[in-house]
């Protein structure tokens, strides 16, 4: 096998030094019993070769060939073959957890710099080395939440991404948390009379998106007046990273939960992504996953190490204030070569981008008859149209032309059957948005 | 330096200071393609909401930096591609470049997890197969390959066993836990809303299976435990510690960290296991990455099938596969989305290379863990004496007499060439050294670390000082962590650049 470094005569020369007839000697620890007599039915073994056609042919059993108007958390964005050049350096591809820091200070100072560039971009003051996606990061920040405050109601806006509200709760059952929604108002953004009305001194945080799910913005700044008014903490979750790029940071925002999948990660059917805890230093002793901190050496040379390791499960064990140990660092590796490729003129550019193509594609959409936007408040790079029929419905028809149309709401939000949500990024060419639009209308111009 | 260093030289480093020094305003390293859309006034459209300058801060550099910044940063690592790395429990084994690359082919990591299920068959296969072969693996009846992580793996098993026994009627209220366990068993238990009560290991290391029996009540909800355990022993009387549970009504949870001591040659599900992870990114081979990304796959009996997370995958009358979330027994999600599918796509590439000789790979981990055993039984303590399985677990006690501990021979091993194994861990063992080659290592390469083992054990006895004071040949010497945490500096503003400039 092509993976394993020994000649027969090496594993038996080793197997003498032991003093072993067989292989089968080092395992008699474990009951006869219980040994496979027979090999196991694994297909294989594949050479090199035939693994790669093995996917080669899966991929094509996927959706080449169609162009997509998804986003809901998973963005497509222009990334650049320098980001996977760098990964792929066995320097960092294969090491560990930078726990022997002598031997790993290239690993930890690009998470010091992932760090420092996440808490640029948020507004905040410190910024963890990563958490598993938006939806886990989410998730921690309210379970920190609750430890600072010892508070156990939870508001949490019914347009944060539902997947993010659903592994919420799966975390929260058991942690004596009570969750409940705060619904949208008529312009998309959160329904702040009805805030206004729950928030009461019991409530520990107050979770929002931004842009929310459906692509509006929020007022962050105004919504946090309220919730620190009534001594909760504001925890912003962003699931669309470019948005920084145009957007003013949340800085009002106590904890911000940031999906970085956005910052040079292929939508790769769902992940690896990145998630990023940020919020102010006075709270750094309650953040969960690693923190890496600059310090020096016995010489006084300038060095990293990961710090604070006694709120981590390796040290605290039950008193962790997270059960996390790996977390998504060569994602967290992309996010820093890819941001720091984009730079500040590349980011707002891209961002800009972003908006302007957004505005192109709802312009084309808002001339077909019946399509009408659904929330007004502002929005980056995803809306939300209603249409005059169900959105299913139009989608299948737009999969003929081998276009997979904007996300349909109806599973999500049984209220908006007739909606769906349209995500358009600067990858998308204009002639593509002028093709959905056209297919669109044709779609709806076709008799029920 | 007295030792003899057969395995490295010293050689230049460059230095780098961080990205952040080194901008200037009016560089870039990446050009998008000209706008073919009108303009929007951004500061229209957002009003309020609209971020005037770019983002404060952020570098403005050049490609040809970025690249070298990175590369430089790239070769102050330490990697498995430059030597072993016999860090203990994590094992650190090959990472195969042909899973990089189907992992990045168009049509696998270009896929929208929200797209129709019809254009996503060839991702639902690859699930598919996936999970065959891990069931195959670990002789269970049904998995989820969603969870992220290890620790994530542990509390999605642990909250099918509770959505369990609520249903039996109560979800009790202890989790046992072997004082051997790693941290995250504890950790999770506490999410999963349990106590935790440790048990201590008898004196050859394994369960206490008499003590065992007497914990066991009708509050405990399972134990949690490794096998083998951290000290690369198997326990052996497996089969009727889940007896023992099982009469009470409790189940058996097992952390498959240490899975590539037995793939192939036994399996969790013959052996009475009720629940288990596995580690994608330990046995099978994703590649660490400085810390992630994993993936923790939990395989169950029967038993706990209704409760797995959302969505299952499931085969349609018409031989379609398709993503099913309408589950009412479901524990719910546990992360957005299908899980981390590209370390799912790797993993199975790692087996489909394999096919059935996986089990070639399992005995020539633990040939390599007991050639080194037996290379270094005598000049290191051996305090646990039952066979070893994938690793094995020593400890200072000869060179404490010397006033060097597990902490200065793995500092010095870095001078020999080598990552150093695990130190201080598990913690049953008071200074332990948690050695683990995995299959990777040649002959040679197990021969240079006996080599420079001996070499240390000699360099302890005579000339401690250099053991304390090592590594010698790093770019930085050992560094101030108590500092680094009395007085956190957790990112880079221009403050932080002055001070260390000296």
């Amino acid at each position: 096998m092509r993976y394993l470094p020994k000649s027969p005569a090496e594993r038996q020369e080793m197997l003498s030094a032991l003093g072993a007839k067989s292989i089968n000697e080092l395992f008699e620890c474990i009951p006869e019993r219980y040994r496979l007599r027979e090999a196991l039915k694994l297909p294989g073994p594949l050479s090199e070769a035939e693994v790669i056609s093995y996917f080669q042919d899966r991929a094509k059993e996927n959706s080449f060939g169609y162009t997509s108007f998804l986003g809901a958390g998973v963005y497509n964005h222009l990334r650049s073959v320098i980001t996977d050049t760098i990964l792929l350096r066995g320097e960092f591809l294969t090491s560990y957890t930078p726990y022997q820091a002598e031997i790993t200070q290239g690993t930890l100072q690009a998470i010091f710099e992932f760090q420092t560039l996440m808490c640029q971009l948020t507004g905040q003051e410190v910024a963890n080395a990563s958490m598993y996606d938006g939806s886990t990061a989410t998730t921690e920040a309210v379970l920190m939440a609750e430890r600072l405050t010892g508070r156990r109601r939870v508001l949490v806006a019914k347009s944060l991404h539902p997947e993010y509200r659903d592994v919420l709760k799966t975390y929260a059952k058991n942690s004596g948390l009570v969750v409940e929604e705060i619904p949208y108002g008529a312009n998309g953004t959160v329904d702040s009379k009805f805030l206004h009305s729950t928030l009461k001194n019991d409530v520990a945080a107050v979770v929002i998106q931004s842009p929310n799910f459906f692509g509006v913005i929020e007022d962050v700044a105004a919504d946090a007046d309220a919730v620190h008014a009534a001594g909760a903490l504001l925890v912003v979750a962003i699931a669309e990273g470019v948005s920084l790029g145009a957007l003013r940071p949340p800085a009002e925002g106590d904890i911000v939960a940031m999906e970085g999948q956005s910052f040079g990660l292929a939508p790769s059917y769902g992940g690896p992504f990145v998630g990023v805890v940020a919020s102010r230093d006075k709270f750094v002793r309650q953040m969960p996953g690693r923190l890496a901190g600059q310090t020096t050496d016995t010489e006084g040379r300038r060095g990293f190490v990961l710090t604070l390791a006694t709120r981590e499960q390796h040290i605290r064990r039950e008193k962790a204030t997270s059960n996390i140990c790996t977390n998504q660092a060569l994602c967290a590796l992309a996010a820093t070569v890819h941001l720091t490729l984009l730079g500040k003129e590349g980011l707002r550019e891209m961002a800009h981008q972003n908006l302007s193509k957004a505005r192109f594609a709802l312009s084309e959409l808002e001339r077909i008859p019946g399509v009408k936007r659904k929330f007004d408040a502002p929005f980056f790079n995803e809306f939300t149209i209603e249409l005059p029929r169900s959105a299913r419905i139009v989608n299948a028809e737009l999969l003929k032309e081998k276009i997979v149309g904007p996300l349909s709401l109806g599973s999500l939000y049984p209220e908006l059957t007739k909606t769906a949500l349209v995500c358009v990024t600067e990858t998308t060419a204009r002639a593509e948005i002028e093709r959905f639009a056209a297919a669109l209308r044709r779609a709806l111009e076709k008799p029920l | 330096m007295n030792g003899k260093i057969n395995k490295a030289t010293r050689h230049t480093s460059q230095n780098e200071g961080l990205i952040f020094e080194k901008s200037s305003p009016g560089k870039r390293a990446f050009e998008l393609p000209p706008l073919d859309v009108p303009a929007a006034n951004a500061a229209v459209e957002l009003g309020k909401h609209h971020r005037q300058e770019g983002v404060t801060g952020f570098p403005e550099v050049s490609e040809i930096e970025v690249v070298r910044h990175f590369t430089r940063l790239s070769t102050w690592n330490y990697a498995i591609d430059l030597g072993m790395y016999p860090l203990g429990s994590c094992t650190m084994k090959y990472n195969p470049r042909v899973n990089e690359f189907v992992a990045r082919l168009d049509g696998i990591a270009s896929e929208h997890p929200y797209q129709p299920d019809e254009l996503s068959q060839g991702c639902l296969k690859i699930l598919q197969l996936l999970e065959k072969c891990l069931l195959e693996i670990t002789g269970m009846d049904a998995i989820t390959l969603q969870p992220a992580a290890g620790a994530q793996g542990e509390l999605t098993g642990l909250l099918l066993i509770r959505a369990y026994l609520e249903r039996q009627g109560n979800p009790r209220k202890k989790v046992l836990i072997p004082d051997s366990a790693h941290g995250t068993n504890p950790a999770t238990a506490v999410i999963a809303g349990y106590q935790v009560e440790n048990i201590k290991s008898e004196s050859h290391g394994q369960i206490d299976v008499e003590k065992l029996r007497e914990l066991v009540t009708e509050d405990v909800a399972a134990l949690m435990i490794t096998n083998p355990s951290t000290l690369g022993i198997f326990e052996e009387r497996i089969p009727e510690i889940a007896e023992i549970l099982h009469a009470k009504g409790a189940l058996l949870y097992m952390d498959g960290a240490n899975m590539n001591a037995l793939t192939g040659i036994t399996r969790p599900g013959d052996l009475g296991v009720d629940v288990m992870h596995l580690n994608l990114h330990k046995t099978f081979s994703t590649p660490h990455g400085g810390g992630g990304p994993g993936a923790g796959p939990v395989a169950m009996k029967k038993i706990l099938e209704p409760f797995k997370p959302v969505p299952v995958l499931v085969e349609r009358a018409d031989g379609k596969l398709a993503l099913d979330s309408q589950r009412k027994d479901s524990i719910g999600k546990v992360r957005a989305f299908t899980g981390n599918f590209g370390v799912l796509v790797r993993a199975l590439a790692y087996i489909l290379a394999y096919g059935p000789g996986v089990r070639q790979a399992t005995e020539d981990a633990v040939l390599n863990a007991n050639y080194i055993r037996k290379g270094l039984e005598g000049v290191y303590d051996l305090p646990y004496s039952l066979p070893s399985l994938h690793e094995v677990v020593f400890s200072d006690a000869i060179q404490k007499r010397n006033g060097v501990n597990t902490m200065d021979i793995a500092k010095r091993l870095i001078d020999y060439g080598f990552h150093p194994y695990t130190t201080a861990f598990p913690l049953i063992v008071p200074g332990a050294l948690m050695i683990e080659p995995t299959e990777s290592e040649s002959k040679e390469e197990c021969d240079l670390f006996i080599e420079a083992m001996k070499s240390i054990a000699q360099e302890a006895a005579q000339t401690p000082e250099v053991v304390k004071n090592a590594p010698h040949t790093t770019r930085v010497r050992r560094l101030d962590e108590v500092g680094a945490a009395r007085k956190p500096i957790l990112r880079w503003t221009q403050s932080s650049a002055t001070k260390a400039a000296g």
